[in-house]
C-alpha cells in the first residue's frame, strides 16, 4: 500500500471516551486506533451502545474525548478550545443526523445558507451557493418550504445540502437513514455516494444496516468500545 | 461579527413571531404600568396640593359641634354670632383677620338659566383669609357691607353655568327671591378631592340677611374664618381661641366643647402623607405588574428553551462559536424588551395623558420613572432571555442538539 506523504485525514491513537465518574462510570470507547485517508467512504458499523455514534461526535468535535490522541489533517484536535473546534467545524466539517436537526420553521433556503452566513459569505453567493446546493440534491422547486411542509426524505436532502453547501473535507452521517423508508434511503445513499465520488469528499457513515454499509468501500465494526474488524472492500 | 449577529437575530424573530410578540407584550404592559400609575400618584399629589394652598395658609377656621367623627352632630349646638368674630380679631394676639360666614343654598337665575348655588355671606376681609383673586371686577367693600348693598362676586363654575364665557360684570341675576348685581368674577382654584371650590357666590353678609333668608337670631354664622400671621404658632392660637370661645359661650369645666377649630396646615399634612402614601402604593401595584410581566417573559422564555437548546446544538454542529451564538441571544433579548419598553412608554404618555384629564390632574412627564420602568424590563428580558442561552452555549454541541 502507499502511503500519501502527507498526514492522513483523520489520525486516532488510543481514543477514549468515558461518561460519568466513579462507580456510575461508563466507558464508551476502549481505546481506538484508526487511520482514514482523505476520500474514503467508510461505514461505522455496530450493535447499539457499541459506541459508534461516541466515535463519529468525537471525530466530529461534537464531543470531546477522554484520554488518546486525535489528529485531523495534522492538527492535534484534543488541543483546540471550544472555539477553535468550533472554527474546526466551520471551515472543514458537514453533518447529517438521523433526525435531521433542521431550524424549524425556517425555508430550505435559510437552513443551507446558514453555515455560509457563519462563514461571512457575501448575500448573493450564500444564495447562489445554496440554491446550487439544494439544486443539486433534487429540491429546487422547495427553496421556500420548512421543514414541516418537507417529507423525510426531503428534509434529509436538504440536510445534506446544508453540509456540502460549504464544501466540507470530511462529511459525518449519523444514521443518515435511520428514519427514511428503503426508496429514500437509496436516494439519500447515492447522494452521498455522488459527493464522495465527485466532489472527493470524505465521508464517514454510521449505521447499523448491513444496506446502507454496502454503498461504502470500508467498513469498520465497532463492538463494546473496540475496532472489532476493518474492511476494505475490493 | 455584530452586524451578522443582529442580522441572524432579526431573522429569527420574523421566524418566531409569536413568541417575540408574546415576550414584547409582558414588557410593554409592565412598561406601560408603572409609569401611568406612578405618573398620575405624583399629579394627583400635586392637584392636592395645589388644593391646599389654595385654600390659604394659616387658616382656621371654626365651626359648631364637637368636630368631625360620630360625634360630629351639631344640630341644636348654638352657631356664632359676628361679634365672636370680631372679638376674635380684636383680643388675640397673631390673628390677621377673621370673617363671619353665613352659609345658603339658594336658586340663582339668569336669563333661562338657573342651578343650585351655594351662597356665602361674609366680610371683605374674607378674600384676603381665603385666598380669592379676582379675574374681573372688584370685591365687595366695607362701604358695601354696611349698607347691605346686593352685590355679589361670583366663582368661575357659577359663571360658565350662567353666563357661559361672557362677561358676567355689571349684570343682574336673581339670588332667591332678590335681584343682585355681579361686581367680580373670580380667578378658578380648581377641584380635586375637596370638592369644586369655584362653585361659590360670595356677597356682603348684610345682604344676605337682609334680602335673601332674614335674621332670625343672633346665632347665625355657620363658620368663622381665621388667618393667623405669618410665623405664628397654630397649635397656641388654637388653645387661645378655644378658651376665649369656651368663656363667650358659658362652658363650664365639665363640659365639652360645642365647637371645633379646623387647622388647614394640619390638613395639608395628612393629605399629603395621605397622598404620598397612595403613590407609594401606586408604585408597589405598579412593581408588581412589572414582575407579573416578568415571570410572563420568563415563562415564554423557558417554555422555549428546549427548542432553543436544539438551536443552539445546530447552530455549534454548523460552525458557530459559542460566542456568535450567544451574542446572537443577547440582540434578540435586547431587541424585544427595547421594542416592549418603548412601545410602554408611548403607551403609558398617551394613558396620562388621556387619563390626567378625566381625573383632573396636572400631568407631568416623569423622565425618571420612565428611566427607571425602561431599564428594569430591559434588565428583566435580557436576564431571562440571555441566561438560558448562556447555559446551553456553554454544552457540547452533541448534548444540546440531544437536549429533550
Amino acid at each position: 500500500m502507499n502511503q500519501p506523504a502527507a498526514s492522513p485525514l483523520i489520525e486516532l491513537r488510543g481514543l477514549t471516551k468515558t461518561y460519568g465518574v466513579g462507580d456510575a462510570a461508563f466507558q464508551a470507547l476502549k481505546g481506538i486506533d484508526l487511520t482514514i485517508q482523505a476520500g474514503e467512504f467508510v461505514a461505522i458499523m455496530g450493535p447499539s451502545g457499541s459506541g459508534k455514534s461516541t466515535l463519529m461526535n468525537v471525530l466530529g468535535c461534537l464531543d470531546t474525548p477522554t484520554a488518546g490522541s486525535y489528529h485531523y489533517q495534522g492538527i492535534a484536535v484534543e488541543a483546540l478550545n471550544t472555539n477553535e473546534r468550533s472554527l474546526l467545524r466551520r471551515y472543514a466539517l458537514g453533518f447529517v443526523f438521523q433526525g435531521f436537526n433542521l431550524l424549524a420553521r425556517t425555508s430550505s433556503l435559510d437552513n443551507v445558507e446558514l453555515p455560509l452566513l457563519y462563514r461571512g459569505v457575501s448575500r448573493q453567493d450564500r444564495l447562489a451557493k445554496a440554491v446550487a446546493a439544494l439544486t443539486s440534491v433534487g429540491l429546487p422547486t422547495k427553496l421556500r418550504s420548512t421543514p414541516a411542509e418537507l417529507s423525510g426524505g426531503q428534509q434529509q436532502r436538504v440536510a445534506i445540502a446544508r453540509a456540502n453547501v460549504t464544501e466540507p473535507s470530511t462529511l459525518f452521517a449519523d444514521e443518515p437513514t435511520g428514519n427514511l423508508d428503503s426508496v429514500t434511503t437509496g436516494d439519500v445513499m447515492e447522494l452521498l455516494t455522488r459527493l464522495n465520488l465527485d466532489r472527493g469528499i470524505t465521508v464517514l457513515v454510521v449505521t447499523h444496516d448491513d444496506h446502507v454499509a454496502t454503498f461504502a468501500r470500508r467498513t469498520v465494526l465497532i463492538k463494546d468500545g473496540l475496532i472489532e474488524s476493518d474492511v476494505v472492500r475490493p | 461579527m455584530i452586524w451578522n449577529a443582529l442580522a441572524i437575530a432579526l431573522r429569527e424573530i420574523g421566524r418566531n413571531l409569536t413568541r417575540a410578540f408574546l415576550t414584547v407584550l409582558g414588557i410593554f404592559i409592565g412598561v406601560a404600568a408603572i409609569i401611568t400609575m406612578v405618573t398620575l400618584g405624583q399629579g394627583a399629589t400635586l392637584a392636592v396640593k395645589a388644593q391646599i394652598s389654595n385654600l390659604g395658609n394659616n387658616l382656621l377656621t371654626l365651626r359648631p359641634g364637637a368636630g368631625f367623627g360620630s360625634r360630629t352632630a351639631s344640630a341644636g349646638v348654638p352657631h356664632f354670632t359676628e361679634k365672636d368674630a370680631t372679638i376674635i380679631s380684636e383680643q388675640i394676639a397673631g390673628i390677621a383677620a377673621a370673617a363671619p360666614v353665613r352659609t345658603a343654598s339658594l336658586s340663582t337665575i339668569y336669563l333661562q338659566n338657573a342651578r343650585l348655588s351655594a351662597i356665602t355671606g361674609t366680610t371683605p376681609v374674607y378674600f384676603q383669609i381665603n385666598k380669592w383673586n379676582l379675574a374681573e371686577g372688584r370685591f365687595f367693600s366695607e362701604v358695601d357691607l354696611r349698607s347691605g348693598a346686593a352685590v355679589c362676586v361670583i366663582g368661575n363654575t357659577v359663571r360658565t353655568e350662567l353666563f357661559g364665557s361672557d362677561n358676567p360684570v355689571g349684570v343682574k341675576i336673581r339670588i332667591g327671591k332678590a335681584a343682585c348685581e355681579v361686581i367680580g368674577l373670580l380667578v378658578p382654584k380648581g377641584q380635586a378631592g375637596m370638592g369644586d371650590q369655584d362653585d361659590t357666590i360670595i356677597m356682603p353678609l348684610s345682604a344676605l340677611q337682609r334680602r335673601l333668608i332674614g335674621k332670625n337670631s343672633e346665632h347665625d354664622i355657620n363658620q368663622i374664618s381665621i388667618s393667623a400671621q405669618d410665623g405664628v404658632d397654630g397649635t397656641a392660637l388654637i388653645t387661645e381661641i378655644t378658651s376665649l370661645m369656651r368663656q363667650r359661650r358659658n362652658l363650664q369645666p365639665n363640659q365639652d366643647n360645642n365647637f371645633n377649630i379646623f387647622d388647614t396646615r394640619q390638613i395639608a399634612e395628612t393629605l399629603g402623607a395621605t397622598t404620598q402614601l397612595m403613590t407609594m402604593l401606586l408604585a408597589a401595584v405598579a412593581g408588581v405588574s412589572l414582575l407579573v410581566g416578568g415571570i410572563g417573559i420568563m415563562n415564554i422564555m423557558l417554555v422555549s428553551v428546549t427548542e432553543r437548546t436544539r438551536e443552539i446544538g445546530i447552530r455549534l454542529a454548523i460552525g458557530a462559536t459559542a460566542r456568535e451564538v450567544l451574542l446572537q441571544f443577547l440582540v434578540e433579548a435586547v431587541t424585544l424588551s427595547c421594542v416592549g419598553g418603548l412601545a410602554g412608554i408611548v403607551l403609558a404618555f398617551g394613558l396620562c395623558a388621556g387619563l390626567a384629564k378625566i381625573i383632573q390632574v396636572p400631568f407631568n412627564f416623569n423622565l425618571q420613572i420612565n428611566v427607571i420602568a425602561f431599564l428594569f424590563s430591559a434588565a428583566v428580558g435580557v436576564l431571562f432571555g440571555y441566561t438560558p442561552a448562556r447555559r446551553a452555549a456553554r454544552l457540547n454541541p452533541i448534548d444540546a442538539l440531544r437536549h429533550e
